[in-house]
């Protein structure tokens, strides 16, 4: 016999692991065999369902019947648990599709193997070389699957909920039946004055905060770093614990303490003004003043890991770089010009781009500090220093427009996702692909 | 006067100016956190005192959050306690193994999985809100602590990167002698690597751990009874219901939520130096 590989390929075709005991591997075959049963039974009670329920999204909501004339509450389909249901079962699919597949290969492989007058591997030697070649693989697919369920699902779930009617208070489920609408929400958002209004004034203050949170932050940081670092300085090593006590305290707690002490009314900073004759000022209930007040607290929060990080730099920077400067004359701030600062940033570019983007979705900072007040009256359930991510958590959980706030998750996701990946790119750990050491 | 002692007059001058500077900086960076600490012992429930530190000192307002039966701050702390450092355990072995086998093995898929790790942390966590919800309450998982410590450990594959990182500066001579003696993966991994990264794992293991201890928005939607509350979310009603009333009282909270990571963070930021610089400048 010398056509072992296709006859156990066509026989792991017909079903799972039979290619397997044909090539003596019991073990594994049965294994595999199980696993079919238990997926088969599984996908015959549920696949027509699950696909029924995501295309249709149900056809009768919960609703009240009289029944021998008392009025009784029937139960009706869920359009969301319908389509959350479904995804999951079609993941499942997919899953069990690739498992068909490995079994084939694998049958496949072994039956040439044997071709080849090897004896096929015996349970044990499958484990282990599957511990020693397939290593990274294994280990990489716990992780995995728990991101496929816990990130990856709810993701697409979301994504799909910006192409239905959820929202409240008309559209909510099991009172009522979704349906697919397509790009009507995005259109919506776009074209709907009141929507866009608010969303382009978003946007843009958005983008404002991005850009000035990140720079001063990092300028601040270099600042610091360069302070602490200069030739002279005393007590280095403490001036740097100190200095890295607002990024060790929580931020959830720093966040909601600056909000007391920047308290209009009762807050410590507007009582030491009055002490010293000076007005109060409303530091966050103006739109304006909310703003800078924003800033200047994330400077407080942010420098620290900036400092951190560019400190790191500082002693990477070769001196005698320095020194021919210093025999050519040149003077602190030229050096710092032409020396330092171009290695810092050469160094640090690609993290300035993420920190832009972790800075576009900075929710704690906005939402623990303002909640998005002061209330702008022109916006449709948003304020002065919202940012979208913020309008979207009010959104969701505050006004329960589920499908706008999917259709602005979106959008912020391909802006951030297109900003970083295109940044990372650029790193070299994407770069370096072979090791040089 | 010679040039040399005007130069050092001018040295010295702005060696003065930097020393003003770095000490209103430590002043700033101080304030708030020494403030708090002293309203958390100051006597009376006021948000503003005329002086920082207060004449008389008192335990009063520790006494009341921790034996009160309006709050359950007891149960909240055991509550963090046990869901972050889960968290933390689970986390770091994820994290550690993944950033390892991205960093030391050359699969197919691997650049499909670095690209999709990079675009996945980049998703705000409050879009998955709507679905946790949805999905919890049909896996009947729904105010449950372990649920939630299941998604931040889950979550810690986004992570891998910085580790990855780490790795990619360990010396690939070391392992490949080792490999050489009949080493298997496992062993390389834990006899070589993890001695090395001691750094790596600190900073990974705080940070989980951290994360866990304060995140308030995922908390706050699968927690729901109160005695399931993890302290932030605590902290947080805590502040929205009485923050004007009872401001010591919150302070007292955020001290006793704060002072473990911070007294941490301190102790440990050697570790946390080496692990931030070496998972962004080489990562």
């Amino acid at each position: 016999m010398n056509a072992h590989r296709q006859v156990a390929a066509v026989l792991s075709v017909l079903s799972f692991g039979l290619g397997q005991l044909y090539n003596r591997q019991y073990m594994k075959g049965l294994i595999l065999l199980l696993v079919e049963v238990v997926g088969l039974s599984y996908f015959i009670n549920n696949l027509s369902h699950a696909i029924w329920g995501l295309v249709t999204l149900g056809k009768t909501p919960t609703h009240f019947e009289t029944i021998n004339g008392v009025a009784t509450t029937v139960k009706g389909d869920h359009s969301i648990f319908l389509m959350l249901g479904g995804l999951i079962t079609l993941l499942l699919l997919f899953l069990f599709v690739a498992a068909y597949v490995m079994n084939i290969k694998d049958a496949y492989r072994t039956g040439k193997k044997r071709e080849e007058g090897h004896k096929p591997a015996n349970i044990v030697e499958s484990v282990r070389y599957v511990m020693d070649k397939r290593f990274p693989e294994i280990f990489l697919s716990i992780p995995i699957l728990g991101v496929l369920f816990v990130t990856i699902l709810p993701i697409i779930f979301t994504m799909l909920i910006a192409f239905t009617n959820y929202s409240g208070p008309d559209n909510l489920p099991p009172a009522k039946v979704l349906k697919w609408v397509g790009f009507r929400t995005f259109h919506d958002l776009i074209m709907f004055k009141t929507w866009s209004y608010t969303f382009f004034h978003i946007l843009g203050w958005t983008i404002v905060w991005a850009v000035v949170a990140t720079f001063t932050t990092y300028m601040g940081g270099v600042l610091v770093a360069l302070l602490v670092n200069q030739k002279g300085i005393r007590l280095k090593g403490m001036w740097r614990t100190i200095f890295i006590i607002p990024y060790a305290i929580p931020q959830l707690v720093s966040l909601l303490v600056m909000k007391n002490m920047f308290n209009g009314q009762f807050g410590p900073i507007n009582q030491y003004l009055g002490y010293f004759g000076l007005g109060k000022l409303p530091w966050l209930t103006d739109p304006t003043m909310a703003k800078i007040t924003v800033i200047i607290v994330n400077m407080w929060v942010g420098i620290p890991v900036s400092m951190i990080l560019i400190m790191g730099v500082l002693t990477a920077i070769p001196k005698d770089l320095y020194e021919a400067a210093e025999v050519d004359g040149a003077s602190a701030f030229m050096k710092f010009r032409l020396i330092t600062m171009p290695f810092i940033l050469f160094t640090t570019a690609p993290l300035l781009i993420i920190q832009f983007a972790g800075n576009i979705n900075n929710f704690n900072v906005i939402f623990l500090l303002t909640k998005g007040d002061p209330v702008n009256g022109k916006f449709q359930y948003g304020g002065s220093t919202d940012l979208l991510v913020t309008w979207l958590y009010k959104l969701t959980l505050d006004q329960q427009k589920y499908n706008i706030a999917a259709a602005v998750g979106i959008i912020i996701f391909i802006m951030i996702a297109s900003l970083s990946i295109w940044s990372y790119r650029k790193t070299r750990s994407f770069k370096e692909e072979d090791m040089i050491q | 006067m010679s040039t040399t002692s005007r130069k050092k007059s001018k040295l010295t001058l702005g060696l003065f100016l930097s020393y003003v500077l770095l000490v209103i900086i430590a002043i700033c960076c101080i304030y708030p956190a020494l403030w708090v600490v002293l309203a958390s012992f100051r006597p009376g429930a006021a948000l503003y005192s005329p002086t920082l530190i207060p004449k008389s000192l008192t335990l009063d307002h520790y006494h009341e959050l921790l034996t009160s039966t309006r709050f359950k701050f007891t149960t909240w702390y055991w509550n963090t306690l046990k869901i972050a450092t889960l968290t933390m355990v689970f986390s770091t072995i994820l994290t550690t193994l993944s950033g390892y086998s991205l960093s030391r093995f050359r699969f197919r898929s691997r650049k499909t999985i670095m690209t999709g790790v990079l675009i996945l942390s980049m998703f705000p966590t409050f879009m998955s809100l709507t679905a946790f919800y949805v999905l919890l309450l049909q896996l009947k998982l729904f105010d449950n602590i372990y649920a939630l410590v299941a998604i931040y450990s889950a979550a810690g594959l986004l992570q891998a990167f910085v580790v990855k990182g780490f790795f990619d500066t360990i010396p690939r001579s070391l392992e490949e002698s080792a490999r050489i003696d009949g080493a298997s993966n496992l062993q390389i991994f834990a006899r070589i690597m993890l001695p090395l990264s001691k750094p790596m794992l600190t900073y990974v293991a705080l940070m989980s751990f951290t994360g866990a201890w304060v995140d308030f928005i995922l908390a706050k939607v699968v927690l729901r009874s109160k005695d399931h509350w993890s302290v932030a979310v605590g902290l947080f009603d805590l502040v929205d219901k009485e923050q004007n009333s009872n401001f010591a009282l919150f302070a007292t909270g955020s001290v006793l939520i704060a002072l473990p990571i911070t007294i941490l963070f301190v102790f440990l930021q050697r570790f946390l130096v080496d692990g931030l610089t070496a998972g962004a400048s080489k990562g």
